[in-house]
This record gives structure tokens, C-alpha cells and sequence, in this order.
């Protein structure tokens, strides 16, 4: 018996040093980034650097605050969260509510759910939409992150099934007292749905704030693009200058040259807002998997 | 049955359906300008479209564009490519997170497993240009970290990123290494679920930790587990674009382009409209029917609907 459990216990304890070496292995990229940021560009280049700043400086940080063009798209960034998310949760909802009515009480509703639903099927890919975001006219404009997916099917038929295992006898009581469909959206869903409402903009947020496409399709200048798309400009230029020679002193120069703690220090800042909001959303991503299995 | 019919039409002005169309009509707006006229769009497939004549007044060309792509040089790689990562993701995808669902519900210590969990998670909200950026950085075969440790160990440095031996399986490995403790969650939750009387009478029955594992456990999580297999069969053509468009470079073209960088290529940069939407159009057509499967498969022997 007693040896029974010294077995568990060692099983326990490699368990536990795995997982944590592979919880470890998520952890670490981002410490390595936040450790070049903060160390000396010398020791960066020289492969010094591993999980805690050498010679620790802010000069990257410095510098990236002072670039204007850095500066604008962080801007346009957080406008972009401000503005998105919120239209996406509005349309949602407004599409949600009336899909979560029975037939019986909605006799078009298979319709518009399938219309809806064959969105996330099938696609007229990237060259198509391009030419009606095009004649919709909004190349270069802000609009074009925002409006081609401001209804987004996934979370429209999460919060469907949602709204559809509420239970139906709050809503006849409102109508027998008068209440409009309005009133009912408004004042009985809408106040029972704050978690999934609240799981749904968050990772609205998130998504807006990781998009990086949209910002390099619909723009034909850096002017008015997302961080996202900077970042993706700076990283695709900084491997592409890494990668065009395979002559490894070449390499070892170029890295020497490169920003490679500025652009650290870029990295890091693009990731703070999702670090920040991270350990509140914890309770509500369970959820939002959760949800999107729910049956109807 | 006719009672409620009556008391329905009794209702009637109330439960008029008004609303319901007039809370739809902006999100429908939406979909129809963005989703459906790009569908429409397609037709350019069959065009030799030219921006200044439109959909309208383009020439005809019937299946040119689609002729063209299987005689187009070197077609057969950036299949293959797409295949090999697309079909390598989805089973390391797949088995991974099962796996790390069932060795984290082992550990008993809430503390410990919840942070585990939390930490696990975060590469997923994290994009790929972020992660490029990051990635870069480590594989980096004068500087990166990763190369730091091989070389102590006396390795040579790898060129994780412009190595076409190495380029495919560093971008399995780290697609899943992104989102294995996301896509576990989906277990934990099913996991939790198991009645836990069943463990007490395997225990009774005298079954030790494994044989717990494979009687209790994995029945209890297996139709789930089929469910999120099947639904991921529509992605057999998605290598993953946003993590190769971030981390690929000429150098690894023959490994590492796949379909959707390919259709980028055309249509962007080389202003070959029709021919981009032409592949577009066939490989969303193969995912159609590979996703419909799925849903059949799910509805048939995993009991799944999604509305």
C-alpha cells in the first residue's frame, strides 16, 4: 500500500516538471523579448541575452516613442478597439435576438440563419473582396478594417444558442405587460447575457487589435494602418535582410546593425494591451469555447 | 394544437414579426455587400477581369484561368506543401491537445493546474506577426536563444527559418505550439463533466491511475474528441497563411509556399486578378465540400449540430 503511493507521488511530480517545462515554453518567448528590449544592443548582437536584460537600458523604448510613424499607428490601433468591437457587438446582438426565436414565432428565420451561416462555408476569397471594398470605396480608409467584418457569424450564432436556452417564460410575461421586442431585448436578454456579451467583445478586442491583413490589403500607404500591419512590415523587412544571405559573418553583421532591441521594444508594446486584459479574461475564454458548443 | 394557433393569432399584433426583419436589416446589409457580392465577384474566375471594365464588361474566357493552374510550373509542390503542413497541423492539432487535456486533469493542485492553464493559453491571442516578430528573434541562427542552447550542447546552429529541410516542421511545430492550450480546454470541460462515480467504481474494481485513463477518461472525452477531428477536416487546404506570410522568405519558397501565399503572390503583387480568384475559388470549394463532410460526420456519429 505504502509503495502504491510513492509510485503516484513520483508520477505526480514528472507530471507536474513537464507541464510546467511546456507552461515554461509559453512564457519564455515573451521573456526573451522583454529581456533584448531592456538590454544593451552589444550584448544583444553578441547572443548574450537570454531571459534577463544585459546591461539594462531603455534607449529602445527611448527611441521607439519617439517614432512618429510608430506613434500614429498605435493610435489608429486603439481607435480601431474603441470602434470595432462595439459595432460588432452591436450587430450581433441585433442579429442574434430575432435568429433565437423559434420558427414557429419567426417563419423567415431559417432563411436568414442560413444566410448568414453560409458566410462561414464558403467565401469569394481575397482578390473579390478586395475589388468591393474597393467600390465601396474604402481603400485607405478606416472604415475598411472595420466594416467588411462587422458582423461576425461565429459569435452571432454563439450568442443565438445562447439566447435560445434562456428561459421563454420571462419573455411571454413581457408581452402579456406590453413589452415590444425592443423592450425585451433590452431590458430581459441583454441584462441575463452580460457574461457571453461580455466573453464576445473581448474577443472582438482581441481580434481587432491582432489584425494585420485588412490594414496591409486596403491601404496603399503606412499612413492610417494599424500597429499590427507596422509590426508586420518591420518583421517581414527584418527577416527578409537576415535571410538574403546565407553567409553566416554577412548574418552576424547584419544583426549587429539591425534594431533588433527597438524592434523588441516594438513587440513587447504591441502586446501589453493583450497581457493587460489577459488575466480578466481568463474566467471568460473557458466560456467562450464552452459556448460555441452549445447545441441549439 | 389549435388552441395555440388561436392564441397566437389572438396575440398576432404583438408577435408580429416586424422587428425581428428590421433588427436583421443591418447586420444583412453587411454580410449581403461584403460576403455575397465577393461571392458574385467570382465570376471574374472565368474572365480576363480588368478593373477599368468591370464585372460586367470583362472578356470571357471560360475555364483558361483553370486550365492554366494545372500546367502552371511548379504547381504540384505548392499542393504538396500545403497538404503536408495543412494534414500535419490537423493531427498534431488534434492529438496534442488530448494528450495535455489528460496529463493536466492529473494534477491535482488547483493552483499549480490554473496556472498551467493560464500560461498555456496565452500564445493563442497572441497574432502571428507578433509571434513572427518573436520567433525570429529565437531561431535566429547568429543570436536566437534556441540556437544558444544547441550550440552548448555542442550542436551546430539550425536554420530554422531559411533551411527548406527544416522550414515546414518549424511551422507545424509552432502552430501547435500556439494553440495546444487553447484547444484543450475543450477537454478539461469535458473532462469535468465525467461522472465522478465512475472513477469510484473503476477504483473499486481496482483499476490503477492508467487503466483510469483509458476506461474512464478517454471514453468519457472520445465523442468529443471525434467531433473537433472531423471539424477541422474542412482546413485541409489551410497551411496557416497569416504564420508563413510572417515567416517566410524566398529562400524557403519551395518548402514553404503554400496556396493562400500563392494566391497573395498572384493577385497582389503580380496583378493577375483572375487567375488569383480562379485558385482561390477551387480551393474554397474543396474546403466547402471537406467542411460539409465534417458537419455530416459530426451530426451522423457524433450527435453535433451547430444550430
Amino acid at each position: 500500500m505504502k509503495r502504491m503511493y510513492k509510485n503516484i507521488s513520483l508520477f505526480s511530480v514528472i507530471n507536474g516538471t513537464v507541464l510546467l517545462l511546456l507552461a515554461l515554453s509559453c512564457l519564455l518567448p515573451i521573456l526573451n523579448v522583454l529581456a533584448i528590449s531592456f538590454s544593451d544592443r552589444g550584448a544583444v548582437a553578441s547572443g548574450k541575452v537570454g531571459f534577463w536584460p544585459v546591461d539594462f537600458t531603455l534607449a529602445a523604448y527611448e527611441y521607439v516613442l519617439k517614432d512618429v510613424a510608430f506613434f500614429k499607428s498605435m493610435l489608429v490601433s486603439f481607435a480601431r478597439i474603441l470602434v470595432g468591437p462595439v459595432l460588432n457587438l452591436l450587430l450581433t446582438i441585433l442579429c442574434a435576438y430575432p435568429l433565437s426565436k423559434p420558427d414557429s414565432r419567426f417563419r423567415a428565420r431559417k432563411i436568414y440563419v442560413w444566410i448568414f451561416y453560409f458566410t462561414t462555408l464558403f467565401g469569394g476569397g481575397m482578390i473579390p473582396t478586395y475589388i468591393i471594398v474597393s467600390k465601396t470605396g474604402l481603400i485607405d480608409s478606416f472604415w475598411s478594417m472595420i466594416l467588411p467584418g462587422a458582423v461576425p457569424v461565429g459569435y452571432v450564432i454563439m450568442m443565438m444558442n445562447f439566447f435560445r436556452n434562456l428561459p421563454r417564460e420571462l419573455e411571454e410575461a413581457a408581452w402579456v405587460d406590453g413589452a415590444t421586442q425592443w423592450q425585451i431585448l433590452w431590458k430581459i436578454y441583454i441584462p441575463l447575457s452580460k457574461a457571453s456579451i461580455a466573453t464576445i467583445s473581448l474577443f472582438c478586442l482581441i481580434n481587432h487589435w491582432n489584425s494585420w491583413f485588412d490594414g496591409m490589403l486596403y491601404f496603399n500607404n503606412t499612413e492610417g494602418q494599424p500597429m499590427a500591419t507596422y509590426l508586420h512590415n518591420l518583421v517581414v523587412n527584418t527577416s527578409l535582410d537576415a535571410m538574403k544571405s546565407t553567409d553566416f559573418e554577412t548574418l552576424q553583421q547584419l544583426s549587429q546593425l539591425s534594431t533588433q532591441t527597438t524592434q523588441a521594444a516594438q513587440l513587447f508594446l504591441a502586446m501589453l494591451p493583450i497581457l493587460v486584459i489577459y488575466p480578466f479574461m481568463r474566467k471568460y475564454f473557458a466560456q467562450g469555447v464552452v459556448m460555441g458548443s452549445v447545441k441549439g | 394544437m389549435k388552441k395555440l394557433t388561436a392564441d397566437g393569432q389572438k396575440r398576432g399584433k404583438r408577435m408580429q414579426q416586424l422587428p425581428f426583419h428590421l433588427m436583421l436589416i443591418p447586420g444583412l446589409l453587411v454580410v449581403l455587400i461584403y460576403n455575397y457580392a465577393p461571392m458574385f465577384g467570382l465570376v471574374m474566375a472565368f474572365q480576363d477581369f480588368r478593373p477599368a471594365r468591370g464585372f460586367f464588361r470583362s472578356e470571357w474566357v471560360g475555364l483558361k484561368h483553370f486550365e492554366r493552374f494545372f500546367q502552371y510550373p511548379g504547381i504540384e509542390k505548392i499542393v504538396f506543401n500545403t497538404v503536408y503542413i495543412a494534414v500535419f497541423k490537423l493531427i498534431l492539432g488534434l492529438v496534442v491537445p488530448v494528450l495535455f487535456a489528460l496529463f493536466l486533469h492529473m494534477i491535482k493542485n488547483k493552483l499549480l493546474s490554473g496556472f498551467i492553464q493560464t500560461v498555456t493559453c496565452l500564445p493563442y491571442f497572441l497574432s502571428w506577426v507578433i509571434l513572427g516578430g518573436i520567433f525570429v528573434n529565437i531561431l535566429s541562427p547568429s543570436n536566437g536563444v534556441v540556437n544558444q542552447i544547441i550550440q552548448l550542447f555542442g550542436g551546430e546552429p539550425l536554420y530554422f527559418l531559411g533551411d527548406n529541410s527544416l522550414f515546414p516542421w518549424t511551422m507545424i511545430i509552432t502552430d501547435v505550439w500556439k494553440n495546444f492550450g487553447y484547444g484543450s480546454i475543450i477537454y478539461l470541460a469535458a473532462m469535468s463533466n465525467i461522472d465522478p462515480e465512475l472513477y469510484d467504481a473503476a477504483k473499486v474494481d481496482g483499476a490503477g491511475k492508467i487503466k483510469q485513463i483509458f476506461h474512464v477518461t478517454l471514453p468519457g472525452i472520445l465523442p468529443m474528441v471525434f467531433v473537433m477531428g472531423v471539424l477541422s477536416l474542412g482546413g485541409i487546404l489551410n497551411a496557416g497563411f497569416d504564420q508563413i506570410f510572417n515567416l517566410y522568405n524566398p529562400q524557403v519558397y519551395e518548402s514553404g509556399d503554400i496556396l493562400d501565399t500563392f494566391i497573395y503572390r498572384l493577385g497582389i503583387d503580380n496583378a493577375q486578378y483572375s487567375f488569383s480568384a480562379a485558385v482561390g475559388l477551387m480551393k474554397s470549394l474543396i474546403g466547402l465540400v471537406m467542411i460539409l463532410i465534417g458537419y455530416k460526420l459530426a451530426d451522423k456519429y457524433g450527435d453535433y449540430r451547430v444550430f
